[in-house]
């Protein structure tokens, strides 16, 4: 692993994250900040995914469930040069191919439509269950929001990983403690964490979420995992990157002001 | 008259058959195999037939996953949980980003009978209609539900079918074609006609002499493909019909009926009624019990069509 190379990427792409958001006035620049660097690991270094085998069934997948994080998932395919990093200017306006919450049918590299949260690891099962069943070597990451599940649907897919034996589905929590209304810890507490996901039947891994020789550790002690799926709780920051934006939930879902983009710009420059 | 037989029964049996012919055919369930039939092909085909338990809105999601891998998902449930229960699911998971899994519910309507209104849906056919690009089917005898099935497991794209608990009047031969967004042609009627679906087109068949007798000539139409909708068919018949009854199990609004409505009344002047279950929850009772109540009779559609017909 070249951990140079992916820190360089990751921050590229928060700048590019930051670039499309103020472009829109709108979007989500939190969420995408806290999942960049475990996105940016498996993009550009784990996945077997590329602009050359990307239509493939033998591709591995990646499923970003909280949809609204839309924005990471955009900066990592136009560096993966599944489309062209010019369209990301387009992001949320009118005629893009870029929509506010991914769409398959209009963008090329993403997996399925998410946006309605809790839904994405029902289709990373299915995936992961006909793989099998096709005998393909491909793995399935599902990325699910510590928000997003407080949906009743995440559950019973839980419960579908762990019946199938899928190991060869790894799920992320992006554990950064925030969702719109506030702390998860005032709404719906998921802690203990990792007792509750092993109770469900996950091999469960935890780690620093933005600590790549973490992250890395993690996804290859996955791959020796068998008969089960496995759980990566990743403890992140929401707005991780940029000081004023990590740990605030105002930056969830609204825009930078263009001296907060300013200031923001040359904090991710300055890296 | 004629023998009744079950669309449910049909529907499974048709699934062995497409699972013998086709490896790429997987069937979900939601602990219902027993109802919707889907056991049959369980019994067959155990590795390609997929029990996720009470949870519907995960069997939705997994077979979208089924579906991106190549294989072709069948859903089913009662139409209460595979529709209404679903319906975020199905529009977000499924037809935004256009997944060719096919939805198949049993238990459809108030012939439900004696579990009551919690698990008599009559509104599924609204709530599929209005979901984008979705295809409704609502057969009306076995043979169709067969026909039907087949053509499902062609078409490349998501679609709903509702099938009945109970067993309905067989209506056609095995030799008869049933294609999506067609229908089938009884009669058209000098006066009025009336466009049915499901278990309304053997009642309504019957009323078609009793009209007669009245002096009023009554055609029917057996609207099978709620959408896309036969629109050639429904301005055909509005070249000979002054007036239009729809019927159909299932509640007034949004079903076949305002789906036919919006085609005929941008085409001309035309008298329409709608009979149906009103604005109402169903209850317990017999299936026979309930469509007396909720006015799904022979009677009913009498009372109905001779109305419009004065108003004519
Ligand atoms: C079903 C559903 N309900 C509500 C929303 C609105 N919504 C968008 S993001 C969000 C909060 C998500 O929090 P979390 O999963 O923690 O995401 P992150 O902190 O990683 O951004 C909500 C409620 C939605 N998209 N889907
Ligand atoms: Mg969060």
């Amino acid at each position: 692993m070249e951990k140079k190379f992916l820190a360089q990427k990751s921050n590229e792409c928060r700048i590019d994250i930051l670039q499309m958001v103020f472009n829109a006035s709108s979007g989500h620049i939190g969420g995408a900040f806290s999942a960049i660097d475990i996105m940016t690991y498996l993009y550009f270094h784990k996945m077997n995914f590329s602009k050359e085998n990307y239509l493939d069934n033998s591709r591995d997948r990646f499923i970003l469930s909280k949809g609204h994080a839309s924005a990471a998932l955009y900066a990592c395919l136009a560096h993966k040069n599944i489309f062209s990093r010019n369209e990301l200017s387009s992001f949320r306006k009118i005629d893009s191919m870029l929509q506010g919450h991914p769409s398959r049918k209009t963008t090329p590299g993403v997996e399925t439509s998410t946006g309605s949260l809790g839904q994405g690891l029902s289709f990373a099962n299915g995936c992961a269950m006909a793989l099998k069943m096709k005998k393909i070597n491909a793995k399935v990451y599902c990325m699910v929001g510590d928000g997003e599940i407080n949906e009743g649907q995440f559950w019973e897919a839980c419960m579908t990983s762990s019946r199938y034996s899928l190991d060869n589905l790894r799920v992320i929590l992006d554990y950064n403690h925030l969702q719109i209304d506030g702390f998860i810890e005032d709404i719906k507490n998921p802690s203990p964490s990792k007792m509750r996901f092993e109770s469900f039947g996950f091999h469960v891994i935890e780690i620093n979420g933005h600590d790549f020789d973490e992250i890395d550790r993690a996804f290859e002690e996955a791959d020796g995992v068998q008969k089960k799926p496995v759980f990566i709780i990743a403890h992140t920051i929401k707005g991780k990157g940029v000081s004023f934006m990590e740990n605030n939930v105002n930056f969830h879902g609204s825009p930078p002001k263009k001296e907060e983009y300013e200031k923001a710009m040359k904090e991710l420059s300055d890296v | 008259m004629s023998e009744k037989k079950s669309l449910r029964e049909a529907y499974g049996k048709t699934l062995v058959e497409l699972g013998k012919e086709h490896e790429d055919i997987v069937v979900l369930d939601a602990d219902l195999a027993k109802s919707t039939k889907t056991e049959l092909f369980k019994k067959e085909f155990p590795e390609r037939f997929f029990d996720m338990g009470i949870s519907e809105a995960d069997m939705i999601g997994t077979a979208t996953g089924f579906a991106s891998v190549g294989f072709k998902p069948f859903c089913s449930s009662f139409a209460m949980f595979l529709t209404g229960r679903v319906y975020d699911q199905i529009r977000n998971s499924i037809a935004y980003p256009h997944w060719n899994v096919k939805l198949v519910s049993t238990h459809a309507g108030i012939s439900v009978g004696e579990d009551g209104a919690s698990h008599q849906c009559i509104e599924d056919l609204a709530l599929m209609r209005a979901v984008p690009g979705m295809t409704v089917l609502c057969p009306s005898d076995a043979v169709m539900a067969v026909s039907l099935t087949k053509k499902l497991y062609e078409y490349e794209s998501y679609a709903y079918m509702r099938l009945p608990r109970n067993e309905l009047d067989s209506l056609y031969q095995e030799s008869d074609d049933f294609k999506i967004g067609k229908s089938v042609v009884h009669s058209i009627g000098k006066d009025i006609t009336i466009i049915a679906c499901g278990a309304m087109v053997s009642i309504a068949k019957k009323t078609l002499m009793r009209f007669k007798s009245m002096g009023i000539d009554a055609g029917l139409v057996d609207m099978y493909s709620i959408k896309p909708l036969d629109k050639e068919i429904v301005r055909e018949v509005l070249k000979t019909s002054k007036g239009i009854l729809t019927a159909e199990e299932h509640s007034v609004i949004g079903g076949l009926g305002c789906a036919v409505a919006q085609i005929a009344s941008a085409e001309k002047r035309v008298m329409m009624d709608f009979l149906g279950i009103e604005d109402s929850f169903g209850e317990s009772g017999t299936p026979e019990n309930l469509f007396e109540k909720y006015n799904l009779t022979e009677e009913a559609i009498l009372k109905k069509g001779k109305i419009l017909y004065d108003k004519l």
